[in-house]
């Protein structure tokens, strides 16, 4: 990860200095254990605080959307693909953007790792698979693939797929990875057990709308939820309205949906959002053969018309 | 202890249509409970929470004076949901009303002065109440030279037609009623934007003398350098703010700007006061 | 004030004896947290956690609360009548409040019991509510209650404050209202003449487990402009996604939002949280939005807290340095950066950096 930081560095650096870019967007080490900043660079001192390792997990994608200029941008597998759906969708254009790609070995789950260890965690170094978590009299080490975000555990596309420079050899791709063992699990469910899964899945929300405004897919103008003329749903704790936001979320992301996790990564409560990105990617896998963000020359199913789309649903 | 967020049940009386695009309506309200109208003691400058259940409140300033009894007058532009279900309702429906809320206009600083009065647009509405309060015969005596300077789009436009047309037959107020264009051969006023009249009608500024400003922001944007340069003082500049608000209070915390809320600590504002505040109105 | 020892078991059955005369809540874990709930009969609060999520805050001032209902109904003589509905004031207890959020609730009254106006809702919830504190013995990373106006020993807010030694619970009664909570729970021990001191020795302790700090003591100096003006706050805020996670977490956040909700011919008029990170907050009917940027949000969010209420009321900051926004924000930022940042800012050596770059 030193070698990551130090390449991200020196590129960022020599973007700037040459006037590619007016700034870099990347991370700086946060203020806490396991919480790294986006962050942008625009001279000398503040790439010195870029860096990077397995804490970086929060989707950049997001900081570009609709932004003048010239950017360079830090991108694992996942930002990558977030950054082909934005410029398929006009939100960004390529030629706007310098992508510093990073060859990605999966984030770290500050949840899974809270939990696990139970004490106020202190500092966390890692160190090739290995992470150290230390604190007031304990020091622990933990195997990283232990650890991973769930996304990224059964992440396919860790490599960027579109970038300008590299900064390390690509990593290799996981071969046979399952994301979709409990979409299968719930699609086993009776009806009313589905439902009863849905609303304890959903009861902790506080509608902080941090998975919402965390996703790089959601850009629009104004939220569903936020419309006043007229108003589509309540405001309250109403679990029918809560429910309604986060489906109807799910469905304007589908096919668009990388499974970046950072949904699920930002949610204070630890909703497992992606159990409804998940199912829609699985099905749009199953319906129309289809990843999100892994090419510029195809726009995702659910904006296109084929005349040989599926049609059962059509009674 | 008195739920301050509980509306008077109001009848509405009258609606009047004041303007010919429609947009604007003058809404009197008869209360319910006659004892509510002594809790709504109100001074011209304050407005109130008006609530259509189902619906919501919006904050309206209020038209009315309180030399003027048994009713109170609301005049709302029809623009958000609210207010466009309002403009739908009819003579004799029951809704409520809250207030009277925010500071008025400074009456007792106001007292021996000479004031100047400019309105543009439908930000007329508590400057009404102003000048009915002030030509009431009781209060008249209390006040110097009285100046009005208000503008609209075109004769149709205006508010209050009727009582404009009657306080410019007075001698005891310069009234200097303006459109910014109009066709109209009959039309017997003034042409020209508010900055522009104002340049031309005002007394220029001494410490005896205020203006009362409201209007639209590009309105204010231009009629304060000419207040500038007419030597008015800041702290004898006063507007009336706008913000979104829900509990009128000073409660909910949406409509501050600064330290102040506008709710309660305004609407009504010097100069002086806002150059030291952040500008998020 | 008096001190009482309450042993393992005259705790449990205090507790239940308790939940006779009052309705008790307390920490509870859930999944991996703890959030303060109502107890159920045998349910006992959990003190093994650092502190809740969530802020104790929804215990007086729910997410949702219904404020009045309504009849649209043309044939009833009530219709478009806004009726009050009675908040529950019978009496409550919250057990195990620690003495950071406990704070908040003194700072979060001056802004829904000023002299000009009581809201009822709040006042009633407040004062039917007996607080229990749980001193802290040891603080987390992200705690700076020390330099936030209290502690982990500290009483302001509370009717008893309780401290952990052991197996074994002091309770210091504060108030009547704490002496009457323990009458009815039968806590009435009185604990030996030497634990005043042991306590003293665990606070001592405790206050030098406290490692983070911020600096406020320039705050109320600052000319406000100047501080509004700043140039940081765009660079702070190049992270913030204004998502509404600090502020619901906030035990000392307060705004609000009003909504009808109507159901065939009847409705609710309610109040629901808001948060200042939202577009949609400041927005009006017209289209404009004096809060546009996500920048201009996020310093509203601080400058409200660590600025203008700092300015109107002269009692510190809008903050107890309980530390969950430091761990929750998504995107790390943090409360403690941006405090020192605004407490150090210097108008004038700003300028010249400027004139000089």
């Amino acid at each position: 990860m030193i070698e990551y930081t130090a390449k991200i560095k020196e590129i960022a650096n020599r973007l700037l200095s040459e006037g590619k870019v007016e700034m870099v967007i990347g991370f700086r080490k946060g203020t806490v254990p396991m919480m790294n900043q986006p962050h942008y660079a625009t001279s000398a001192a503040s790439v010195n605080e870029l860096i990077w390792d397995s804490n970086c997990a929060i989707n950049l994608a997001n900081y570009v959307t609709d932004k003048k200029g010239t950017i360079g941008i830090v991108a694992k597998g996942c930002d990558s693909r977030n950054l082909v759906t934005h410029i398929i969708e006009n939100k960004i254009k390529r030629e706007q953007l310098v992508i510093i790609g990073v060859p990605c070995t999966g984030m770290i789950d500050r949840h899974k790792i809270s939990s696990m260890i139970g004490k106020d965690i202190l500092a966390i170094d890692e160190s090739g698979e290995t992470i150290t978590v230390s604190g007031a009299g304990f020091s622990e080490k933990i195997i990283k693939n232990d650890v991973l975000q769930e996304n990224c555990a059964s992440c396919a596309h860790r490599n960027p797929i579109i970038y300008d420079e590299l900064i390390g050899d690509k990593v290799a791709e996981k071969t046979y990875v399952d994301p979709y063992a409990s979409v299968r699990r719930v699609e086993a469910m009776t009806p009313g057990d589905k439902w009863k899964y849905i609303e304890e899945l959903l009861a902790p929300c506080i509608r902080c709308y941090a998975c919402r405004n965390a996703c790089p897919l959601c850009y629009c103008p104004t939220c569903f939820v936020d419309e006043s003329k007229p108003q589509w749903v309540g405001k309250s704790q109403d679990s029918i309205d809560v429910r309604t936001f986060h489906l109807l979320r799910a469905y304007h992301c589908a096919g668009r949906c990388t499974d970046c996790g950072a949904c699920e990564r930002v949610c204070p409560m630890s909703i497992k959002i992606r159990e409804f990105t998940k199912k829609l990617n699985k099905d749009c896998q199953e319906l129309y053969g289809w990843e999100a963000g892994l090419t510029l020359d195809q726009r995702p199913p659910l904006d296109s018309f084929k005349t040989d789309d599926p049609q059962e649903f059509i009674k | 202890m008195q739920n301050p967020y509980l509306p008077y049940p109001v009848r509405i009386d009258e609606i009047i249509t004041e303007t010919e695009d429609k947009s604007l309506k003058t809404f009197k309200f008869v209360f319910i409970n006659p004892e509510d109208e002594k809790k709504f003691a109100y001074e011209s400058g304050q407005f109130g929470e008006l609530s259509i259940p189902g619906l919501g409140e919006i904050p309206i300033g209020i038209a009315s004076s309180p030399m003027e009894k048994g009713f109170i007058k609301f005049t709302v532009f029809k623009t958000g949901k609210v207010t466009s279900s309002l403009h739908a309702m009819k003579e004799g429906d029951i809704m409520g009303v809250r207030g009277p809320l925010g500071h008025p206009f400074p009456w007792k600083t106001l007292e021996g002065k000479n004031i100047v009065i400019i309105g543009g647009g439908f930000a007329f509405t508590t400057l009404r109440s102003s000048i009915i309060s002030i030509l009431d015969p009781v209060n008249r005596p209390k006040f110097k030279d009285i100046h009005v300077i208000y503008g609209a789009r075109s004769p149709g436009m205006l508010l209050y037609k009727d009582e404009l047309q009657a306080w410019a037959e007075r001698d005891d107020i310069h009234m200097n009623i303006t459109v910014d264009g109009t066709n109209d051969p009959n039309w017997k006023f003034l042409t020209g934007f508010v900055p522009t009249i104002t340049e031309q009608k005002a007394p220029s500024g001494s410490p005896d003398t205020y203006a009362i400003v409201c209007g639209p922001p590009i309105m204010i944007k231009f009629t304060q350098p000419v207040l500038d340069n007419l030597g008015y003082s800041h702290d004898n500049i006063i507007m009336s703010l706008e913000n979104r608000m829900k509990c009128g209070i000073g409660i909910c915390g949406r409509c501050n700007i600064g330290s102040s809320l506008v709710c309660k600590d305004g609407p009504v504002f010097t100069l002086s006061q806002l150059n030291n505040m952040p500008k998020e109105y | 004030m008096t001190l009482i020892k309450i042993d393992r078991q005259t705790w449990v059955d205090g507790i239940e004896k308790a939940k006779s005369a009052y309705r008790v809540f307390g920490p509870v874990k859930e999944n991996n947290d703890h959030e303060f709930k109502l107890l159920a009969k045998g349910e006992m609060p959990d003190f093994n956690c650092q502190n809740t999520r969530m802020s104790p805050k929804a215990i007086i001032y729910p997410q949702s609360q219904i404020m009045f209902t309504y009849s649209l109904d043309e044939s009833k003589d009530d219709c478009r009548i806004m009726k009050e509905v009675e908040n529950a004031t019978s009496p409550q207890v919250a057990v195990g409040v620690r003495p950071c959020d406990a704070l908040a609730f003194p700072i979060v009254r001056r802004n829904f019991d000023s002299p000009e106006y009581q809201d009822t809702y709040w006042i009633k919830a407040y004062e039917a509510t007996t607080f229990v504190g749980l001193a802290c013995n040891a603080a987390c990373s992200t705690c700076f209650c020390t330099s936030a106006g209290t502690g982990p020993f500290g009483e302001t807010g509370l009717d008893i404050l309780l401290v952990q030694d052991g197996d074994t619970l002091y309770a210091k009664t504060l108030t009547p209202k704490g002496e009457a909570l323990a009458a009815s729970a039968g806590w009435s021990s009185p604990a030996a003449s030497d634990v005043s001191a042991r306590l003293e020795t665990l606070k001592t302790a405790a206050e030098a487990s406290v490692t983070a700090a911020v600096s406020t003591d320039k705050l109320k100096d600052k000319v406000l402009l100047d501080l509004y003006e700043a140039p940081f706050w765009e660079e702070e805020a190049f992270s913030c996604i204004n998502c509404g996670t600090c502020t619901y977490v906030c035990p000392t956040c307060w705004c609000f939002d009003v909504q009808d909700e109507t159901h065939g011919k009847s409705g609710i008029r309610m109040r629901n949280w808001d948060s200042c990170m939202f577009p949609l907050f400041t927005h009006h009917a017209s289209g404009h939005n004096p809060r546009h940027n996500n920048y201009e949000r996020l310093r509203q969010r601080f400058m409200h807290k660590l600025k203008y209420y700092v300015d109107k009321y002269d009692s510190g900051i809008q903050c107890v340095g309980c530390g969950r926004c430091i761990r929750l924000c998504p995107v790390n930022i943090d409360i403690r950066r941006i405090c020192d940042k605004m407490n150090s800012f210097d108008a004038k050596s700003c300028a010249c950096d400027v004139a000089s770059s």
